[in-house]
């Protein structure tokens, strides 16, 4: 967007920056430690998951009452909500499959690459073909979805 | 040896790494989600880069909702490697790699990058942003896919696969 603050991208990447040192410092950038929690040999990353959601929920529980809206986008400050239906249950026990036998997930497949771990890019290619495989299937439904009610 | 055995019998440290990486880690995770939300209002997830990203080389019109918002998640995923470099090069010294096997990351890859997309979110929008915002949804979203991991890793654990 020609109209975006200049400062929009360089918080981004400030942000990211900060986001992967984390992942990378907590070591969730390895597989193995994923693995190690999720056979109970090694609980740490109770700690990850609850300490960064302590933190992110004191700025989203605060910030809608400090201000309106964000200064770099307008942009009102919200909580993250998504609506629920049977689409959470499914995906979600499809992401369990996937992180329980790889270890990996998302942002720390990505902060993994860049602790040097090469093999990694398994992973990453498995998740961008999985992500294409399901924008493929919900793109074609939904132009089937279209037809069928443009045809009543 | 008897001392081996004693120690084996007693119940296994739950932390055998200390919490100190684990906590701070995690304060920093937020924390950068938390900077990003602070400037643009934005509750920031790792997993839309998947689609957005392939938005660039792919005309399905699923991934053209994200036309808008495919640059800066760029920009947080090179943030992200970058940030990791850092400790890579400043603390860790040098690069590490897995020792789990390229088959299962790449099927957990796969898996990984359906369910996200379809669960609308991973460990960092629904697990970190979320759960920060008290949201219902991520919630349960939350305790499906740690859930579903648990058994799946225990399982794959018990056929003997290592590592």
């Amino acid at each position: 967007m020609a109209d975006r603050h200049p400062l929009f991208m360089p918080l981004i990447f400030v942000g990211g920056l900060i986001f992967g040192f984390g992942l990378a410092f907590s070591h969730m950038a390895r597989p193995e430690v994923v693995l190690d929690f999720l056979q109970f040999t090694d609980f740490g990353l109770l700690f990850v998951m609850f300490g960064a959601a302590i933190v992110s929920g004191i700025a989203f529980a605060t910030m809608p009452r400090l201000r309106d809206r964000a200064p770099l986008t307008g942009r009102p400050y919200g909580r993250r909500l998504k609506s629920f239906d049977r689409n959470v249950l499914i995906g979600g026990a499809i992401f369990g499959v996937g992180w329980g036998l790889s270890g990996i997930c998302p942002g720390a497949a990505y902060a993994s690459l860049g602790i040097g771990n090469i093999t990694i890019l398994w992973a990453l290619a498995g998740m961008f073909a999985g992500a294409y495989v399901q924008g493929r299937w919900r793109s074609h439904r939904s132009a089937s979805k279209a037809a069928a009610t443009g045809a009543d | 040896m008897p001392a081996e055995l004693v120690a084996q019998s007693v119940v296994a440290d739950p932390f055998p790494n200390g919490v100190y990486r684990y906590a701070v880690g995690g304060l920093l995770v937020g924390l950068g989600a938390v900077v990003i939300y602070l400037g643009t209002g934005i509750p920031a997830g790792a997993s839309t880069f998947l689609e957005s990203t392939l938005s660039y080389v792919s005309d399905q019109s699923r991934f053209q909702q994200y036309l808008g918002s495919r640059d800066w998640r760029v920009v947080f995923t090179l943030g992200i490697i970058l940030g990791a470099a850092v400790y890579a090069v400043f603390w860790q010294r040098g690069a590490w790699t897995t020792d789990v096997q390229p088959w299962r990351l790449l099927i957990g890859g796969v898996f990984v990058g359906i369910g996200t997309r379809i669960g609308k979110g991973c460990t960092s929008g629904h697990g970190v942003c979320g759960v920060g915002s008290a949201s219902k949804t991520s919630i349960v979203g939350v305790i499906t896919f740690l859930t579903v991991a648990i058994v799946t890793a225990q399982l794959v654990q018990a056929m003997g696969v290592s590592p």
